[in-house]
């Protein structure tokens, strides 16, 4: 059973400038007590999600909708499990990918093979595990001999096409995608594409963030679309 | 200080349990931190090892001089000492920068903060194993009597370790949320160095030893130390470590429960 309910979460984002992250605030706020509250609280805060609430079922494909700056990517962070909300409760079941940065964890002085372990592990998965994908890794991300070149010698297109299929190696029951991931030419976009759907179909919940309104309308069953941080729309499509 | 609830203490209790348990992660990020050093120099992490070692070779005359001392102790202890220190000195600065070095995981993903902190204390660790060679070098040309206290040496490096951790998760903390407090700590650090029985031995103050047995590092320095030279820490030393873990910890868990959720947000 996987599902994903949040009740009312709050994500505020402190901004401290250079004064008010020293310790001299701190300190007077505590021994000043109230004259200079006002004036030491001053941190500017953004609330980048206001009390959202929604509940995601097995089988919703949920398209995130919204200006830049709307809330989408904060969103998803949240989702993955990086910021816990401020206020609010988050319950998620299930084994969550989060396609977010298909490069985390990865050294661009490593070599390409050294990569695949680097942001597999990263990505939560055990070194049997790793080795039982890797040969795989290497086929599909089409990089030959490149496979044991420093990251950093290949061309944009080939990390893409390394990431990608290092992300997509593993199977998961929550798929977090910020805006759908196209990679390489048109020859290797066919083939990432029965990837993607591959391990898309297999998952029970995808939340995607896009701007792009008609493929999400092609796509999901959910729409959710966000606007300064406020839900103004949940609806099946 | 605002109570701790339950629940905040369990999930901090969770994020050590799962850090330690992530024994696939942190050795391999302190490990490419090592690598990285490694990669296109010849003999890369030896440079500090090196540098390290010049420094022994050339303050240990001096020094030894300075304090009329007989050579053949003199430098094995100098030797010996600085190992330790860069080892102890080195993890409290790296806490400073654990979670703000960090921001890239801690935004994106889910992950234990203390898998971070493990990391420094790790990544410390496997500098001093090739620190070692200083002391062995020395050990060459002023052979140590071995004996068995070098039984000894896992277990203080083990405590040095558990205590890096609390150390870590604090010091973290604080530097993530008060950019002032890593530069503050550099600089106590660094007098730290003067104050701490490193060059010199406690025995050397007299009636005013004490000076020596409140500094906390002493007693870190002194449980690897003494066994390296082949003598046996004194139990004071041994009680004053264990009495810093069992009160350390606690407060780092109450710090950590608190604001733990709250590190994403400031780093």
């Amino acid at each position: 059973m996987s599902r994903i309910v949040a009740d009312k979460i709050v994500v505020d984002f402190p901004i401290y400038e250079a004064s008010a992250r020293s310790m001299r605030n701190a300190l007077l706020r505590t021994t000043t007590g109230g004259v200079f509250r006002t004036d030491a609280a001053h941190h500017v805060v953004v609330r980048a999600l206001s009390e959202i609430s929604f509940e995601f079922q097995e089988g919703d494909r949920v398209g995130l909708v919204g200006h830049n700056g709307s809330g989408k990517s904060t969103l998803l962070r949240v989702l993955a499990g990086a910021y816990e909300p401020v206020s609010g409760s988050l319950e998620v079941q299930g084994r969550i990918a989060s396609m977010l940065n298909l490069w985390l964890g990865m050294n661009s002085d490593a070599t390409g093979y050294e990569n695949i372990f680097l942001r597999s592990l990263i990505m939560g998965m055990r070194p049997r595990e790793i080795a039982a994908v890797v040969d795989d890794i290497c086929e599909f991300s089409e990089l030959g001999d490149y496979i044991n070149m420093p990251l950093r010698t290949y061309s944009s297109g080939m990390q893409m096409r390394l990431g990608f299929a290092i992300s997509t190696c593993v199977s998961a029951d929550i798929i977090l995608m910020d805006e759908w991931l196209s990679v390489g030419d048109a020859a290797f976009m066919k083939k990432a594409q029965t990837r993607l759907d591959d391990m898309l179909g297999r998952a029970k919940i995808l939340v995607v963030a896009s701007h792009d309104e008609n493929m999400i309308r092609t796509t999901c069953n959910k729409l959710m679309r966000l606007d300064h941080g406020k839900m103004v729309e949940f609806t099946a499509i | 200080m605002p109570a701790v609830h339950r629940k905040e203490l369990s999930l901090a209790i969770k994020d050590l349990v799962d850090g330690v348990c992530s024994i696939y992660i942190w050795p391999m990020l302190g490990w490419q931190e090592i690598k990285q050093r490694y990669r296109r120099s010849v003999i890369g992490p030896f440079w500090l090892t090196i540098s390290y070692g010049a420094m022994v070779g050339g303050m240990g005359p001096l020094y030894g001089r300075l304090l009329q001392q007989d050579m053949s102790a003199y430098l094995p202890y100098l030797a010996t000492s600085f190992v330790i220190w860069v080892l102890l000195s080195g993890i409290i600065l790296d806490a400073c920068n654990a979670f703000i070095g960090a921001e890239g995981f801690i935004k994106q993903v889910k992950m234990p903060l203390t898998v971070h902190v493990l990391r420094v204390v790790w990544k410390n660790l496997l500098i001093m194993a090739h620190n070692l060679v200083i002391i062995v070098i020395v050990a060459f040309f002023y052979p140590p009597n071995l004996s068995w206290s070098l039984l000894l040496i896992p277990l203080g490096l083990l405590l040095i370790a558990v205590n890096g951790v609390w150390v870590g998760i604090l010091f973290g903390l604080l530097c993530a949320r008060f950019r002032d407090i890593p530069q503050m700590v550099a600089s106590l650090v660094q007098v730290a160095f003067f104050l701490t029985p490193v060059m010199w031995h406690p025995e050397m103050l007299g009636r005013k030893r004490w000076v020596a047995e409140l500094n906390p590092l002493y007693h870190f320095l002194e449980i690897v130390r003494a066994p390296m030279l082949g003598g046996i820490p004194p139990m004071s030393s041994w009680y004053a470590a264990l009495l810093i873990t069992v009160v350390g910890f606690p407060i780092t868990l109450i710090v950590f429960s608190r604001y733990r959720a709250r590190v994403p947000y400031w780093v």
